[in-house]
């Protein structure tokens, strides 16, 4: 059997006036009709270019070199136009962000019908019409008859990917691209998309490849998976193969740098050590996963290793797969996962945040000139919790759900609507702006985003030293504060006079959190601090709030979408659901016992991970 | 301008603190020196700005004194720049020219980017009523008729004060519609997460207006302030040219390109020298102010903005 794609030695390089980067270099795989094939990798190893690059969609200095086949007929050098032609006919695409993938002007019906009409001239207007429905109801849209006069933005982010999806199999594809299609939406809503992607294959009965760095999705829904490094398919195999047998260093540290639902509180992770390498200045003739190998050896450093035959469908591009084999990722990267020894400490912590009842509404009114009220949200609905010294509570809900309404009613400091805020032991509808000032320096905020989080324009110095120069510190202090937290958060002294955008993504969040400690504060509020992390980067920024929280007694407010992450750092779990905490308690508890029906929900959603070899 | 202020103050800044850390002053001023088309244009217009105040007094002629033995004489050693149909020294007349013209450009750039600057940060920043009142004020004056304005007020100002009467009217109806882009530009920068994290330390809204949303604005600022030194210096060319402007005797580049443009083909250095002094200063703003924009973005680099792709 002739396989559905063949992709042979392709190369693509970048090509700019005085760099030529390299994304892709000699990356060969295949899929069978019917198969999905995951390309894992980390955000710049290469993964989406080595998709885009079968369906010609790359921008044009993108020089592409190899081979692809699709059915045995050769797609590199057509023109563009021949290649229209294939794109969405043969090939659908699944874009990871829903709502820029659809044209906000026209509605949901006409652009799923002008993808059938482009394709096929002869169909009728009324024709192509009823087709689309009839792909509305297939993804599952309620009502497609009505819906299908919808406008992108009446849809929920979930129904858009729907519609996405059904414009990519409006034409039965042979083969289905998906870019990160699960990656903006929340867990729940992704377990749906999946199983939909399951049930378009099933009907189409295409080849997927799906580009993800989400190991979860690879283990849920892939057959064979390929994970990138550096441009290069560093192994290949079937799921159950990587995950029982993986022999490559990097899969074995990016399988094992992933939370885990199992794991108690507290449980360090295994991060990768250093950065995945920057493309435009790859050194040739060496292992480009050398650098951060714990596994290296000289011979690493004088040929890039090939990939060898693990067995039949099986390779890995290591020189050293014999020695990876059965043993566990702590062994190999030799660090402990084992939580520090619980430090029971003789009574109950004192409590440093206290909420009670917090309620934030919005108001919707209608007019312009006479406004009337019609009604209200009600964003946060009477929540309540306490966090004591030392301790984590996570907040766990999904998009919508209030988590970070509540966390910036906290972060205000001002008198909210309905409830109280208590913050070590001041309510703080009482304070006046002295004291209020005095207070905003024990409760700091990271943020999810490290890039919008720091200001571009500011060297990583004055970003650090800005909540001290706010609060009088002279320079020499600063100084001297600044040296102190870039050694606390791993970054090195030299950094402080570049700019935050020379920064990794990991090392950008250090920051992030090097600025929030400046001013030695009790609570941490953590929005999302990890989830636009790559998972190998993510597993040290936790290993570096466990830290920190162990040395200085810190407390934080975790709030987050992703349970697996909650688990690791969370004493105390809060899950809320549109608006309102629907269950609260012990980590453990909540997670092995869960009481509300949504919190089951929400746990079933989690795409799981096998267990690493050895159990970890 | 901002660009002359920043590189000065750096030498005096670094040497009070000799600092383990570079400070972000250093930092500009190291970025803007790589730059070097920008840094020589920046030498070139202080040359030029000096010049043209230096220079008059050690030449031969004064900008209205009459050579009736050379009339419309082409460049030549004794007159460089050649001479007017009036026997005027043009090299004279430039610089004369050139002394009002920069003043004017300088100073209503300066002046109404600044206020562009200052209103459209508060409007955008604080929102409510602060931005309701200053967006009436903006709506104001843009109706207002400027022109006319200006042309009802300068004829009746004392010929020392008619510059500063220009640069005023100039630049307090040069700032509206940038001012309006600022604050749509700090309305969405409000929203960011640095702006609320800086607010959630406790800082300032004063310090948070200039070391976050002026610096990221900045850009847009940058290029306001030098397209309005080329407007100023054409609004004067026009205004003078009317009559309304600088007034006969005294000369502005506006008055000598106004003069040498009906024989710019017979006699071309009449017209070529005074507008090829604008076109040197403007262009010399612009490259400098490029520079300054690089230096305050990191993401801009001389290099990667040559980027271009092959077709």
């Amino acid at each position: 059997m002739t396989s559905l794609l063949q992709v042979t030695d392709l190369n693509v390089t970048f090509e700019t006036e005085d760099v030529r980067v390299p994304a892709v270099r000699g990356t060969t795989y295949h899929i069978d009709p019917g198969e999905v094939v995951a390309i894992v990798g980390e955000s710049g190893s290469g993964k989406s270019t080595a998709a885009m690059a079968v369906v010609g969609l790359l921008p044009e200095y993108a020089d592409v070199s190899g081979s692809v086949r699709l059915h045995g007929e050769e797609l590199l050098g057509l023109s563009d136009q021949a290649m229209s032609r294939i794109r969405g006919k043969t090939i659908g695409t699944v874009f990871q962000d829903p709502m820029s993938a659809l044209t906000p002007v026209y509605t949901i019906g006409d652009q799923i019908a002008e993808a059938i009409k482009v394709h096929n001239r002869d169909i009728g207007r009324a024709d192509a019409r009823k087709r689309a429905v009839e792909l509305l109801e297939l993804v599952g849209i309620a009502q497609p008859q009505r819906r299908a006069k919808a406008f992108p933005h009446e849809l929920s982010g979930g129904e858009r990917q729907r519609v996405v999806i059904a414009i990519a199999i409006a034409n039965d594809p042979d083969l289905l691209i998906c870019d990160e299609p699960t990656t903006a939406l929340d867990v729940t809503v992704q377990a749906q998309i999946l199983d939909l992607l399951r049930t378009a294959r099933d009907v189409t009965g295409a080849g997927v490849l799906i580009i993800t760095h989400d190991l979860g999705v690879v283990s849920e829904f892939a057959d064979r998976a390929m994970v990138m490094y550096a441009g290069r398919g560093v192994e290949i195999a079937t799921v159950e193969g990587l995950y029982r047998d993986r022999r490559m260093p990097y899969t074995v540290g990016l399988l094992g740098s992933v939370p885990r639902l199992d794991a108690p509180q507290g449980t360090r992770l295994i991060p990768i050590p250093g950065a995945p390498p920057t493309m435009s200045s790859l050194s040739l003739g060496a292992c480009p996963f050398a650098p951060r190998c714990p596994l290296v050896i000289d011979e690493c450093r004088s040929a890039e290793p090939d990939l060898v035959t693990i067995r039949d469908g099986h390779w890995a591009a290591c020189i050293r797969t014999d020695d990876v084999a059965g043993r566990s990722a702590a062994e190999i990267f030799g660090v402990s996962t084992q939580p520090p020894p619980n430090d029971a400490k003789a009574g109950e912590p004192p409590v440093v945040l206290q909420v009670t009842d917090l309620t934030k509404t919005y108001q919707l009114t209608k007019g312009v000139i006479l406004r009337r009220r019609v009604g209200e949200v009600r964003a946060v609905d009477g929540v309540s919790f306490t966090l004591e010294q030392g301790r984590t509570l996570g907040i766990v809900g999904e998009s919508g759900s209030g988590k970070s309404t509540t966390l910036s009613q906290i972060l205000e400091l001002a008198k909210p609507q309905a409830g109280s805020i208590e913050i070590l032991g001041a309510d703080v509808a009482a304070l006046d702006s002295a004291s209020r000032r005095q207070l905003r320096t024990e409760l700091q905020v990271v943020f999810q985003d490290p890039v919008a989080s720091l200001d571009p324009r500011l060297p990583v110095f004055d970003v650090i030293a800005e909540p001290l120069v706010a609060n009088g510190f002279d320079r020499r202090r600063c100084e001297e504060r600044v040296a102190e937290l870039l050694t606390i958060v791993g970054l090195d002294h030299a950094d402080a006079s570049r700019y935050p955008a020379e920064f990794s993504g990991g090392q950008k969040q250090r920051i992030g959190i090097a600025r929030a400690l400046a001013l030695q504060p009790k609570i941490l509020a953590l929005d999302e601090p990890v989830s636009a992390l790559d998972v190998s980067i993510q597993a040290g920024i936790i290993n570096l709030l466990l830290d920190l929280q162990a040395q200085f007694g810190l407390s934080y407010l975790f709030v987050s979408h992703d349970l697996s992450v909650v688990k690791h750092l969370a004493h105390r779990v809060a899950v809320m659901y549109r608006g309102t905490i629907v269950e609260q308690g012990d980590g453990d508890q909540v997670f092995t016992n869960p009481q509300h029906e949504y919190t089951r929900r929400l746990l079933a959603a989690v795409p799981r991970a096998h267990a690493d070899v050895a159990g970890a | 301008m901002t660009q002359e202020t920043i590189p000065e103050a750096t030498p005096a800044r670094s040497s009070i603190h000799p600092a383990v850390f570079t400070s972000r002053r250093n930092l500009l001023a190291r970025r803007f020196i790589r730059n070097k088309p920008a840094v020589v244009a920046l030498i070139l217009l202080a040359l030029l700005f000096i010049g043209c105040y230096a220079l008059p007094p050690l030449l031969p002629y004064g900008y209205n004194d009459l050579d009736y033995e050379a009339l419309l004489q082409p460049p030549s050693l004794k007159h460089w720049f050649g001479t007017n149909a009036l026997g005027q020294d043009l090299l004279a007349r430039t610089l004369r020219g050139m002394q009002k013209s920069m003043l004017i450009g300088f100073c209503v750039a300066l002046i109404s980017t600044s206020i562009a600057a200052t209103v459209g940060s508060v409007a955008g920043y604080f929102g409510g009523w602060r931005d309701r009142a200053l967006m009436w004020l903006v709506d104001l004056l843009l109706v207002v008729p400027s022109f006319l304005l200006i042309a009802i007020v300068t004829p009746r100002t004392k010929q020392s004060n008619n510059i500063l009467w220009l640069i005023v009217l100039l630049a307090a109806f040069g700032w509206m519609v940038s001012s309006r882009m600022v604050r749509g530009l700090t309305m969405s920068l409000r929203e960011r997460e640095f702006i609320r994290a800086a607010r959630y330390m406790g800082v300032s809204s004063r310090r948070i207006i200039l070391q976050h949303i002026v610096p990221n604005v900045a850009s847009i600022l940058i290029i306001d302030a030098t397209l309005n030194v080329g407007f100023a210096i054409l609004a004067e060319t026009g205004l003078s040219f009317l009559g309304f402007g600088v007034q006969p005797p005294d000369v502005s580049l506006g008055t000598l390109i106004a003069d040498g443009t009906p024989s710019a083909t017979t006699f071309p250095w009449v017209f070529l020298f005074p507008a090829g002094a604008l076109v040197l200063t403007v262009l010399c703003a612009n490259l400098s102010g490029d520079g300054l924009r690089d230096a305050l973005d990191p993401g801009s680099r001389p290099s990667r903005r040559k980027k271009r792709q092959p077709k």
